[in-house]
């Protein structure tokens, strides 16, 4: 699907919903989203995007750190298509 | 309370492959602390084992805090602190604000029952991330039957005080023939109640609940009707609140994955401090379990021979042993293979392809049986005196 930012408004500073906690788990070498009785181990990039998600960020800011941490200039699809699978999922407000 | 559903939802991109047992076990990812046994309610359907009061010794706080330390170490995330009903210790504010401390995960599994302003202020205070209450129905009435209790009214403020103290709320409900038809019912209530999540968890057939088997067995319409009602429900509530349903394995053609394989995430720690493999892992005759004062979490965890009878696939027998979905279900049950079968390494028989589904069947078909049977046995409520009489 290419529906880039169907809905999402770039100047929104996404946060995770209350019951959930991202955390660097060192033995598994990755962010894992914590929630009740349960818990999803992310990919690198997930996990880098959903730790700048604290609710303090813009959208636009964030995916200017991506690119940066990155060294790449076209994330912006990418980080918009997440952030709707992470709504989707209740992950984010 | 406690729910033998309740396990953790684990969704690991790229989990270990646990089926050669040449590769190094994964570490466990949840860790259930069974604080204690004693529990202000007699469910019926309750799966802690029938002779629980024959030894009421417990883990001292000491003892408890260094289970809890161990399995952080390991590379576990999540911790259930239950029972029994774990607000019978007073030293869970303690162990809850060690756990989170150390940055598990922490969630309380409770009947309600003590969970006063004090207590939830305290735990608030330790830390505590989440409260999964139970409730028996959405009637007073059934509530109170299957619990043996009068607790109904006093679970209704336990949940507004729950979302006063802004804590994420799961609301659990054990299901079986007598609520089945109220599901809607309990669904309304859980959304008044503003839950974060509703957990409809079909009974599951172990100690208690197997003793009541005959009583609690739903029919297969039942079911039915109940999974389109929640299917409804999910399509209108989006995010607001996610129901989690799963049709009980009884009624399958396959074995549900148990654990997620045996020794694979779970780790369960009973009150007198022998380790689980799985939350019934005591039926098992011949399992020498583990102890927690003998050895340290990692050594039960990686080398004892109860955390590794039924790792990989090497203890499997026909038909599990070549068949091509051995790494998707482990087999089943191991507790359910010895319950039904007499052999805990034979296919659960769940599966349509174990020779002894035909009892799965039996039992189902019992179910079809008039409302009203003179011919079944009483439900047997869980209590310490019929605990001492049939355990």
């Amino acid at each position: 699907m290419s529906s880039l930012n169907a809905g999402t408004d770039d100047h929104a500073r996404p946060h995770l919903r209350l019951m959930f906690r991202l955390q660097w788990e060192t033995t598994q070498d990755a962010y894992v989203l914590l929630y009740p009785e349960g818990m999803v181990k992310l990919n690198p990039s997930a996990g880098e995007i959903l730790a700048r998600c604290d609710g303090t960020r813009k959208l636009d800011d964030i995916i200017d750190e991506l690119e940066d941490l990155f060294g790449a200039s076209d994330l912006a699809a990418d980080v918009y298509r997440f952030i709707d699978h992470a709504r989707q999922r209740g992950w984010l407000d | 309370m406690s729910t033998v559903s309740s396990i953790m939802h684990v969704n690991v991109a790229g989990s270990t492959d646990m089926n050669t047992d040449s590769i190094r076990p994964s570490q466990p990812l949840w860790l259930l602390a069974e604080l204690t046994y004693r529990c202000p309610l007699h469910c019926a359907f309750c799966y802690n084992p029938t002779d629980f009061a024959h030894d009421a010794t417990e883990l001292d706080t000491h003892a408890w805090l260094d289970v809890i330390s161990q399995a952080r170490k390991m590379g576990a995330a999540q911790i259930g602190f239950s029972g029994g009903e774990p607000l019978l210790r007073d030293d869970l504010e303690t162990l809850v604000a060690h756990a989170r401390g150390i940055g598990f995960y922490t969630n309380l599994i409770t009947s309600g029952v003590g969970l006063t302003e004090t207590r939830i202020a305290g735990l608030k205070e330790a830390g505590l991330d989440h409260i999964q209450l139970s409730f028996q129905d959405s009637t007073r009435e059934l509530n109170d039957f299957v619990s043996s209790t009068r607790t109904f009214d006093l679970k209704q403020r336990v949940a507004r005080l729950i979302k006063q103290h802004g804590y994420p709320m799961v609301l659990n409900c054990v299901l079986h023939r007598y609520n089945l038809p109220h599901v809607a019912q309990i669904i309304e209530m859980a959304l008044e109640m503003e839950a974060d999540y509703l957990e409809l968890a079909n009974t599951q057939y172990y100690g208690w609940a197997m003793l009541n088997r005959e009583q609690l067995m739903p029919t297969s319409e039942q079911l039915r009707e109940a999974e389109a009602t929640v299917n409804q429900y999910r399509e209108r509530l989006g995010n607001r609140c996610r129901i989690l349903f799963v049709v009980p394995d009884y009624f399958e053609e396959r074995p549900k994955a148990c654990m997620n394989g045996w020794g694979s995430v779970f780790l369960g720690i009973a009150p007198d401090g022998t380790a689980l493999p799985c939350h019934a892992a005591r039926s098992l005759p011949g399992l020498e379990l583990p102890h927690v004062r003998d050895a340290s979490l990692a050594h039960i965890w990686y080398e004892s021979a109860a955390f590794n009878a039924f790792r990989g696939d090497s203890w499997m027998r026909e038909p599990c042993r070549t068949c091509d979905e051995r790494a998707v279900d482990h087999g089943g049950c191991r507790c359910q293979a010895y319950l039904l079968t007499g052999d805990a390494a034979a296919a659960d028989p769940v599966c349509s392809k174990s020779p002894d589904h035909d009892k799965i069947e039996q039992v189902v078909m019992l179910a079809r049986r008039p409302a009203r049977d003179e011919n079944v046995q009483p439900l047997i409520f869980r209590s310490r005196e019929n605990s001492l009489r049939i355990g």
